[in-house]
């Protein structure tokens, strides 16, 4: 990874306060919707290490890609917090637009796109200089931000429109909107950037887009013995950085499905803790978390094995989570 | 009478007009005034239902935008004495093919039947009636509000899983009354609750200075576990609480009831139709808003997934297998193709609290967990198929 540099920087900053801590160690934030908290949790023994302050109602969370900061949308106080990621001291505030739940940052650092649920919009925030760079009119409840590898193409899903919205980052303009099942919740570009996964927590099914032609390929549908449909609700989607594996939250289903990147077969399914949302992988992808939001912890997945190997203990209703190297 | 047509339009559109498809949707209210006794009470808001309309209509036309789509809201506020068919013919006359209803029972019949055969469908947001899901079923009205008898065995489920099996049931003198409480019985049937005393409130018309008085008595020498009031319009129910003779719980139509929205409902995504709500009209959503928030939605989902404003398509999807309504339930709602009543979870509520949420766990269906609340298929007396 190019940001290595900066990487050992915050582990040498970390060994500061703990004794020994491994040359990869790296930490976990997770946002508790309900606690105005985030746990920050050492990769090293999957320790909490500390719980931090922030705004109200905390659910999107991201690093920047220098690795300095960590953002988060706390929804309730129309803000996004920046706060030092190794102090963990609140920098600054950026503008976000009322209501914002999730956003996503430009593959070179900035800008980053917000999705502000309560407006119908898209802002687009300069995080160096705090800057509103335009507002873009979208489906009612924007959610789910995706953005292609090369940065061209912004994805927007809208939970109550239904649809994928694309648009153009250089104009700010809607190219096409992708009809998909009820509520879509989260939008993932494969690495290589020929797929779009969208999860529709409502309709059940996650839709494969070709980004270069907007038409689904593929729509995935789940099932699970003694689960009731209606209880396969897929929000967050990771795709392995080989292009191999998908990973699918299953919400109130708590499990997380396992697919083939390449032939869309359902693997398996790992059960892990209650209403299980978001999804974030550890900077050697060796492992993958998920937020459990009624169980109040975070699963521990080793993508190698295909196992639940551990759960760690966080606020309430955790809901977002990101690694300080990803 | 009082027709008010209007338009609204969330965002400027994105096609030229001409290219746009409209889909008019009509609503009708007509409502019965409160006894006196409860007009200085709490007088509900005056766009109380049409408020969560013009929010779903706004979402639709957001939608819109990009379907080359646009949802026009035709609304008829009747008084007491109007004509509801002469409304409806008026909003036919003006190509509306969807009908939202907030009447009684017996006006939705009256216009379901005035309308056979001809291209309208009619969305019931508020006649719990049961017989209209019953023998008094409608192949042209779909009921986006639950029946008395989904509200009663949400709440029996509940009493059921805690285990407050022995319920006294107090009756008010409405027919409207005597339906709820009929159908806490058969609820009791269902669940094996059990009704072990019953009585009728017959203390007049204004309890407020006398309960003290009154309900002491009125509640004494009874080995119940939940007291379940059947007053439909709220004239003493409220009044019993901390009254009975010994400290007792109360459900039914106050006390714990069973509602299809609440203002601390949260969910399921809800935080966000409650904010867009209150931000609008700066008051909190209440069941009724929700109660027409949901057909019109619907109907902007009909339109949508069938990208058409033909009338045939968008019925044909509505009562298809592939309807589905995120509305923020936590579960998709659809419709039970024996008397297309909208299959929906059951909020329990407190005042000022959510206190469940039905079906609870453990009721098990073959089909759908939600078919254990209401008339099922196999209880089917609906002829429309």
């Amino acid at each position: 990874m190019g940001n290595g540099a900066i990487l050992r920087t915050l582990g040498v900053a970390a060994s500061l306060a703990l004794t020994v801590v491994p040359a990869d160690a790296y930490k976990i934030y997770v946002s508790n919707e309900k606690d105005n908290t985030v746990t920050v949790i050492n990769s090293d023994g999957f320790k909490v290490e500390q719980t931090l302050d922030v705004g109200q109602r905390p659910r999107g969370i991201t690093m920047t890609k220098d690795g300095k900061y960590l953002l988060v949308c706390a929804s309730d106080d129309d803000a996004v917090q920046v706060f030092d990621a190794v102090t963990l001291k609140l920098i600054k505030t950026l503008p976000s637009g009322p209501d914002p739940e999730l956003f996503i940052l430009h593959p070179t650092g900035n800008p980053l796109y917000i999705a502000n649920e309560d407006d119908n919009l898209v802002t687009v925030v300069d995080i160096n200089t705090n800057k509103v760079l335009a507002e873009v009119p979208v489906g009612v409840e924007p959610e789910g931000m995706g953005i292609s590898p090369d940065g061209k193409v912004l994805v927007n899903t809208s939970e109550t429109t239904n649809m994928a919205h694309f648009i153009d980052t250089t104009t700010y303009e809607l190219t096409d909107n992708v009809l998909v099942d009820s509520r879509p919740r989260y939008a993932q570009f494969s690495h290589d950037g020929s797929q779009l996964w969208v999860s529709s927590e409502i309709g059940g099914t996650v839709a494969i887009i070709d980004p270069a032609t907007r038409k689904i390929i593929k729509k995935l549908t789940f099932e699970v013995p003694g689960v009731t449909p209606e209880a396969l609700q897929p929000v967050g989607v990771k795709v392995t950085q080989d292009g191999a594996l998908a990973f699918i939250a299953l919400g109130p289903a708590n499990r997380v499905a396992v697919v083939n990147a390449k032939t869309f077969e359902i693997m398996k399914y790992l059960l892990v803790g209650q209403r299980v949302w978001q999804l974030a992988f550890s900077p050697d992808q060796k492992h993958l978390f998920s937020t459990n939001g009624v169980s109040n912890d975070i699963s521990v997945i080793d993508v190698e094995r295909l196992k639940v190997i551990k759960s760690i203990r966080t606020g309430r209703f955790p809901w977002g989570v990101v690694t300080s190297q990803e | 009478m009082l027709v008010i047509p209007f338009l609204i339009l969330a965002s400027p559109p994105l096609f030229a007009a001409d290219d746009v498809a409209s889909i008019k949707i009509g609503y009708i209210s007509q409502q019965s005034v409160a006894p006196p006794n409860l007009s200085n009470l709490d007088v509900p808001p005056e766009n109380e239902g049409i408020a969560g309309g013009e929010i779903s209509i706004r979402d639709n036309n957001t939608t819109g935008r990009f379907m080359k789509q646009e949802f026009l809201l035709e609304t008829a506020f009747l008084a007491e004495n109007d004509d509801p068919v002469k409304a409806m013919e008026e909003l036919a006359a003006k190509e509306v093919k969807f009908i939202v209803l907030d009447v009684a029972g017996d006006t939705v019949l009256k216009l379901a039947d005035k309308a056979a055969g001809r291209d309208l469908l009619f969305l019931n947001a508020t006649a719990t009636d049961n017989r209209l899901r019953q023998q008094d079923c409608r192949g042209n009205v779909m009921h986006i509000v639950p029946s008395r008898a989904m509200y009663t065995d949400a709440l029996a489920q509940y009493l059921v899983k805690k285990r407050w099996r022995k319920w006294f049931l107090v009756t008010g003198t409405l027919e409207r009354d005597a339906l709820f409480a009929e159908s806490i019985k058969q609820s009791a049937r269902k669940f094996g609750g059990k009704i072990v005393a019953e009585k009728q409130w017959k203390f007049g018309p204004d309890a407020r200075r006398t309960a003290q008085a009154e309900v002491p008595g009125f509640t004494q020498d009874l080995d119940y576990d939940v007291l379940i009031v059947a007053d439909e319009i709220g004239i003493f129910g409220e009044y019993l609480m901390y009254r009975t003779w010994k400290p007792q719980l109360i459900a039914g139509t106050q006390g714990l009831s069973p509602s299809t929205w609440h203002r601390t409902h949260e969910q399921w995504g809800s935080a966000q139709l409650q904010s867009r709500f209150f931000k609008r009209y700066k008051r909190r959503m209440r069941a009724k808003d929700y109660q027409v928030w949901a057909p019109i939605r619907a109907i902007g989902e009909a339109a949508t997934r069938t990208n058409s404003n033909d009338f045939a398509k968008m019925v044909e999807y509505l009562k298809g297998t592939d309807f589905e309504l995120a509305g923020f339930k936590g579960v998709p709602l659809t419709f039970r193709d024996w008397n297309w009543q909208l299959r929906q979870p059951i909020l329990l509520i407190q005042p000022t609290a959510l206190v469940s949420v039905s079906p609870q766990d453990g009721f098990l269906h073959p089909v759908s967990v939600l078919d254990t609340m209401g008339q099922d298929k196999k209880e089917t007396t609906c002829k429309i198929n």
